[in-house]
C-alpha cells in the first residue's frame, strides 16, 4: 500500500505533466495548418496524431511546393494564398521540402492515436 | 563596362567585361572557345561577320504565368525578345532555352510559351527545365511537351556543326541542402557520352541550374557538378551555360567557360544581397535593362565559341 501510494503520488504528477505535454506538442486528430511564409514552413516542425489532415497555406507572393522527401506526397505549385492539404493515416517522420526552393525543409512527426504515453 | 566595349580585347578579358552585361547571348564559336557577341551589334554591325558563324541563341527563364509587380507583362518582354532576334540579318539556326520556361509548370503556360517561341524565325528549337517547369504533382507537363529527344529522362546530347551538345537536368531530385544534383545515372550516361569524343570537339553543355556554385545558401549551385566537370577537363573548347539567377555570372577555368543567363522576364538580387533570391523590382525604365539573351558564334581554325550578351534596352 505505501509503495503503491509513492508510486502513485510520484506517477501521477509525471503523467498529468505528460499529458500536459502530449496536448501542447500533439495536435489532436483535427486539421492543422502550416503557413509557408518568407521562404519558411512555419512551423517548421510539427508533431500530429493519426488521421489528422495538414493543410500548407502559402502566404509568400513566389510559389512553392510540398514535396515529400522519402515519401510521395506532393503539391502543385501553390501560388500566393494557394493552399494543399494532406492527411497523414500512418505513423511516421515525414521529411518535405519545396521543390523549387529546396532549402526549405520541414518535417511532420505522426504519433499512433491512443491515450499519451 | 559594355560589350561593345570589349568585344577586341582577349576572351578572358572580353569575358569579364561581359560578366555584368545584357538581355541575351550569342554565342559564336571562333578557334575552339565560345565567344559572346552583343546581339545589337550582330544586329548592326556587318563587320561582325568576321566573327564568325552564328551558332545559337541562349534563351532563359521566360517565367510566363509571372504577374507579380517585378514585371507584370512577362509575354510582353518575351515577344520583344523575339522581335529582336527576328530583326537581327545573322540568325543561327537554333534556340537554347535553358529553363523556366513557365512560372507554374500549368498546361496554359506551357501553351503561351510554345505560341511566343513558335514566332521565333528560328527553326530548332532545344530546352532543359528548371524547377518551376517540373513543378507540377505528376511532373508531366514538360515532359509531355519536350521530354522527346531524352526518352523524358531529362538529360540527351546532339552534334551541330561540328559541336557537341550536352543537355542536362538538375532540378529533379533535389538533396535538402537546396542545390540542385544530376544523379549518379546521369553522371555515367555523361562521362559515357563524352568518352568517345575527339578533345578537339567544342563542347556545349546546357543546364537550368548554374553548374558551379555561386553561391550555397541560396541554392545557385550544383552538388554533384564537380564530377561531371571532371570528364570534361580533357577538352580543349568547353562552354557551360545555365540560368536560374537571372543575371550574368561568368567564370573561366582551364578551358571551361561557365556562363549563366539573364531572364526575359525579371532581374534577381546580386548573390547574397538583401534576404533571399526572388523577383527583383526595378523601375520600368531601368528593366529593359536586365533583361535578355545570349548570342554564340563559331568561330574556325580551331574551332571555338565566343559568347555575347544583348538586353531588351
Amino acid at each position: 500500500m505505501t509503495h503503491m501510494k509513492i508510486a502513485a503520488m510520484l506517477v501521477l504528477p509525471s503523467l498529468i505533466v505528460a499529458s500536459f505535454y502530449a496536448l501542447a506538442a500533439t495536435e489532436p486528430a483535427a486539421d492543422v495548418t502550416i503557413s509557408i511564409d518568407k521562404f519558411m514552413f512555419e512551423p517548421t516542425a510539427l508533431t500530429v496524431t493519426v488521421g489528422t489532415t495538414v493543410h500548407w497555406k502559402n502566404l509568400d507572393p513566389e510559389p512553392h511546393t510540398v514535396r515529400g522527401v522519402d515519401t510521395n506526397f506532393r503539391s502543385d505549385p501553390l501560388d500566393q494564398n494557394d493552399s494543399f492539404a494532406h492527411k497523414f493515416d500512418k505513423p511516421g517522420t515525414y521529411r518535405y521540402v519545396c521543390s523549387i526552393h529546396p532549402q526549405m525543409l520541414g518535417t511532420i512527426v505522426v504519433k499512433a492515436a491512443g491515450p499519451p504515453n | 563596362m559594355t560589350p561593345k566595349a570589349s568585344i577586341n580585347q582577349g576572351r578572358r578579358q572580353a569575358l569579364k567585361c561581359l560578366a555584368y552585361g545584357g538581355a541575351g547571348t550569342l554565342f559564336t564559336l571562333s578557334a575552339g572557345v565560345l565567344t559572346p557577341i552583343d546581339l545589337a551589334l550582330a544586329a548592326g554591325n556587318p563587320r561582325e561577320d568576321r566573327a564568325g558563324l552564328p551558332l545559337f541563341l541562349q534563351i532563359s527563364d521566360t517565367h510566363i504565368g509571372f504577374n507579380k509587380e517585378a514585371n507584370p507583362d512577362v509575354v510582353g518582354t518575351l515577344a520583344r525578345t523575339i522581335s529582336l532576334v527576328n530583326a537581327m540579318p545573322q540568325k543561327p539556326a537554333m534556340v537554347i532555352h535553358t529553363g523556366d520556361i513557365t512560372h507554374l509548370s500549368k498546361a496554359s503556360e506551357f501553351d503561351t510559351a510554345a505560341q511566343l517561341l513558335k514566332q521565333l524565325n528560328i527553326t530548332e528549337l532545344h530546352t532543359t527545365p528548371g524547377e518551376h517547369d517540373v513543378a507540377d504533382a505528376s511532373v508531366t507537363e514538360y515532359f509531355s511537351r519536350y521530354g522527346k529527344p531524352s526518352q523524358d529522362r531529362g538529360y540527351y546530347s546532339f552534334d551541330h556543326h561540328g559541336v557537341h551538345f550536352v543537355s542536362l537536368i538538375n532540378v529533379l531530385n533535389f538533396k535538402p541542402n537546396g542545390l540542385g544534383a544530376l544523379g549518379q545515372e546521369q553522371l555515367e550516361w555523361l562521362e559515357k557520352d563524352l568518352r568517345s569524343r575527339s578533345a578537339s570537339t567544342p563542347i556545349v553543355v546546357f543546364a537550368h541550374m548554374p553548374m558551379w556554385t555561386i553561391y550555397e545558401p541560396w541554392g545557385w549551385g550544383t552538388s554533384d557538378a564537380s564530377q561531371a566537370m571532371s570528364y570534361l577537363t580533357r577538352f580543349g573548347s568547353v562552354t557551360v551555360l545555365n540560368g536560374h539567377i537571372h543575371q550574368i555570372v561568368q567564370k573561366v577555368e582551364g578551358n571551361i567557360t561557365f556562363h549563366t543567363a539573364r531572364s526575359t522576364a525579371y532581374p534577381q538580387p546580386a548573390p547574397g544581397e538583401g534576404p533571399g533570391p526572388g523577383p527583383l523590382k526595378v523601375s520600368a525604365a531601368e528593366l529593359p535593362g536586365r533583361l535578355g539573351i545570349s548570342n554564340l558564334t563559331l568561330r574556325s581554325h580551331p574551332a571555338s565559341l565566343s559568347l555575347t550578351d544583348t538586353t531588351l534596352a
